[in-house]
């Protein structure tokens, strides 16, 4: 690598933006419904709620020990066969989901379980009824303690959306691929490198500063 | 239904090659897992030693690939050294570079965590006691620094295995690769090929990884304390 | 001092952990403005008592009647009835996300749904009278431990419960706190309030009961004026328990104290220390010996 051409970076780089906006919409909708899954199986395992709380642990167990990849060959390739025809986007959305739901609820429950039992009481001796407790007690002191494995999970989602092309989405990935043909790998590489340091570092830097700060609120009684 | 199941895995050597990918799955596996273990224990005592310009550049080291996704790096040292800077790399050995990349840094982050949160006095003490640099060294430190360390290990070594499908896409004959290319030959006589191909390989990964994914909790339970 | 009407009626309480009966039908009356302190060994049921009164253990027989309300009724709305039976807890279990001030007003915000500005004039109102208005800012970590205690007692104060329930309130505290918490029941009990009182020290005891209860074996085994009960019990078990606190008195070098106002901070300090070791061996097995 000699020299960079900066003008094929230049006349490329919107390519670039328009597959990061694809990535950046996949992550963030499979992410808030992975934390949206990951609480109703966390909830369900930590008041131990008949059936669901069994249900939550085979699902938890089943995506958490599989890779993405081949959940999404199974949902993309082999689905459609049994009759349910999905849309890439919406694959790829059910896929991090069905994935990050799994390392959500294990997240949650982590938090939840460190909360002490008297928390419980003390709350519904004042009144509160469950939801009131769970809303104002445990959830604020559960995502403090939960908070790192949350950040870990957020990042891990986020670079998991690099397999998308498999299910035919323009993603970086697959812009990236096609680039190469036109040969210039160094700058097509730069151009890679530089987007996902530009989606995935804020966020990182975002989460660590969040539990920097949470944990010198230093909520230990 | 069944039947055309039991009839893609009998056609040809259909059987015989998804256990060959999966022999090359579990290669770059544990091979990564060896070399992770080789380069991350120094890396991780540095880590916690007291070069602080080294500190920070394994620092770097540690963000940047915690930062990228892994398919990004196997796609880069592929298409960047093999083909650009005229190094001939197989796949194969790509794979594991670029595996063994990150799991370096992610053990030798374990390490330090492990080696920095033993308590100061349990080196006074074992001095105290008048052993030997080599003696605290084998007997007092090591010993407690890998009941801390092997958790984090065989999350890591799982981590690992449910992250080789990526080599699909350098063209690595792994499992998934073998899986698809079943499913491309025998998906016109057999519709639901990919279904049981997929499928299969689906409890393959689970079958693997979920007993080691126990075995993990488990010692972290007993080493609890 | 004048005593109201019955407030609360228990009629064979009965409640089991798995086999273990921890209370075998046990029956008590309290009259509105009464102070009753309950004691006994670890194990006798006294705190599992309390955690009934409140809500917080199901009970497998038996009726407690609280201001003409069944508490024993499944269909009961705990959330209402928590507000009128205010608890304290032996771990002063402060949220500890909340500062003190926050912790008084979550329940009178969002369980009695009163104004913010209402809310604030009766927790500064409770936190004032406590000494701990200046204090409203910090979070538990921040305060010590009779402070965090005399906070968890405003908390349940504010709601203007009909009866308070303290359940060894001072166990987990240094010794040096115990007074300051004491002193503020003490004031309480002055204001008429009805309290059961579960602990285990027993000069603090003597001076606040309107009665005494010693149980045992969840069952009570004496009920009794405090002058009586200390002076002169009328078992051999209440005799039996009361001897381990003297037994840790003779062991003392007595220190001449010339005021009684320091024989009795005396007396409550040395209790306390009995206190540390009997808990020690507290568990689940429901005799002393």
């Amino acid at each position: 690598m000699d020299f960079i051409d900066w003008d094929f970076i230049v006349s490329r780089a919107p390519l670039f933006w328009a597959a990061a906006k694809l990535t950046v919409k996949l992550a963030v909708g499979g992410i808030l419904l992975a934390a949206a899954l990951g609480f109703l199986c966390a909830v369900a395992r930590f008041y131990r709620i008949p059936v669901f709380n069994q249900i939550a642990y085979f699902y938890i167990e089943l995506a958490r020990n599989t890779p993405l990849m081949v959940q999404l060959f199974f949902l993309y390739f082999g689905l459609p066969r049994l009759g349910l025809v999905w849309e890439g986007q919406t694959c790829a959305i059910v896929g991090l989901t069905f994935l990050g739901g799994a390392y959500m609820a294990e997240a949650f429950r982590g938090g939840l379980a460190a909360i002490n039992r008297n928390q419980v009481e003390s709350a519904l001796s004042i009144g509160l009824s469950r939801i009131q407790t769970l809303r104002y007690v445990i959830a604020p002191q559960a995502l403090a303690v939960a908070w790192p494995a949350i950040s870990a999970t957020v990042i891990f989602l986020m670079k998991e959306t690099s397999v998308f092309s498999i299910v035919a989405l323009p993603d970086l990935m697959y812009v990236a691929k096609d680039l190469l043909k036109e040969g210039h790998s160094g700058e097509t590489n730069l151009l890679l490198i530089l987007s996902y340091l530009t989606i995935i570092l804020p966020v990182s830097l975002f989460f660590g500063r969040m539990e920097r700060r949470l944990r010198f609120a230093g909520f230990g009684s | 239904m069944l039947d055309s199941a039991l009839s893609v895995f009998r056609m040809g050597r259909n059987m015989a090659r998804l256990m060959e990918g999966l022999g090359v799955t579990l290669e770059i596996s544990v091979v990564a897992v060896g070399l992770s273990l080789i380069f991350g224990v120094p890396l991780g005592l540095m880590m916690a030693g007291s070069n602080r310009p080294l500190k920070w550049l394994l620092r770097g080291y540690l963000e940047f690939v915690r930062v990228m996704p892994i398919l990004a790096l196997l796609f880069i040292f592929y298409y960047s050294l093999s083909k650009f800077w005229n190094i001939n790399l197989s796949a194969l050995t790509v794979s594991i570079f670029v595996f063994t990349l990150w799991g370096a840094a992610e053990m030798g982050d374990l390490v330090r965590g492990a080696v920095t949160s033993l308590p100061r006095h349990q080196w006074d003490s074992a001095r105290a006691l008048g052993l030997s640099e080599g003696q605290v060294s084998f007997r007092v430190i090591i010993p407690q620094a890998i009941r801390r360390l092997l958790p984090g290990v065989i999350n890591l070594t799982t981590r690992m295995i449910k992250t080789t499908p990526f080599v699909f896409f350098i063209n690595l004959p792994d499992l998934l690769k073998v899986g698809q290319q079943i499913v491309e030959v025998s998906g016109l006589r057999y519709p639901l090929a990919s279904v049981w191909v997929y499928g299969f390989i689906f409890i393959i990964y689970f079958v693997i990884c979920y007993p080691i994914s126990l075995f993990s909790r488990y010692l972290e339970r007993r080493w609890a304390s | 001092m004048s005593l109201g009407p019955d407030i609360l009626k228990i009629k064979d309480l009965k409640k089991n952990f798995g086999s273990l009966a921890v209370l075998k039908g046990l029956t008590l009356t309290v009259r509105q403005g009464e102070v009753l302190v309950i004691i006994g060994p670890s194990g006798c049921g006294k705190s599992t008592l309390l955690r009934c009164l409140n809500g917080l253990e199901p009970v497998q027989g038996g009726q407690i009647i609280f201001g003409g309300q069944y508490l024993t009724d499944p269909h009961i709305n705990w959330s209402r009835t928590r507000q009128r039976i205010g608890m304290v807890f032996q771990n002063y279990e402060l949220f500890p996300h909340l500062t003190a001030l926050d912790n008084v007003l979550l329940g009178l915000i969002r369980v009695q749904k009163r104004s913010k500005t209402e809310a604030l004039a009766i927790a500064e109102r409770w936190l004032t009278r406590v000494g701990l208005w200046d204090r409203r800012g910090s979070f538990p970590r921040q305060l010590s431990g009779g402070q965090k205690q005399r906070v968890a007692i405003v908390r349940a104060l504010a709601l203007e419960p009909e009866i308070m329930l303290f359940d060894e309130v001072t166990a987990s505290l240094d010794p040096e706190m115990v007074r300051e918490v004491l002193d503020v029941i003490v004031n309480l009990a002055k204001d008429g309030r009805t309290m059961l009182i579960v602990t285990h020290e027993m000069a603090f005891a003597k001076a606040v009961a309107d009665r005494v209860i010693f149980m045992d074996e969840g069952l009570i085994v004496e009920d009794a004026k405090p002058e009586v009960f200390f002076e002169n019990p009328a078992t051999e078990r209440a005799r039996r328990f009361l001897n381990i606190f003297q037994f840790s008195d003779i062991h003392k070098p007595q220190e001449p104290s010339a005021s009684p106002l320091a024989k009795e901070a005396q007396d409550v300090k040395e209790s306390n220390d009995a206190k540390e070791s009997n808990d020690a061996k507290d568990s689940k097995e429901p005799e002393l010996s």
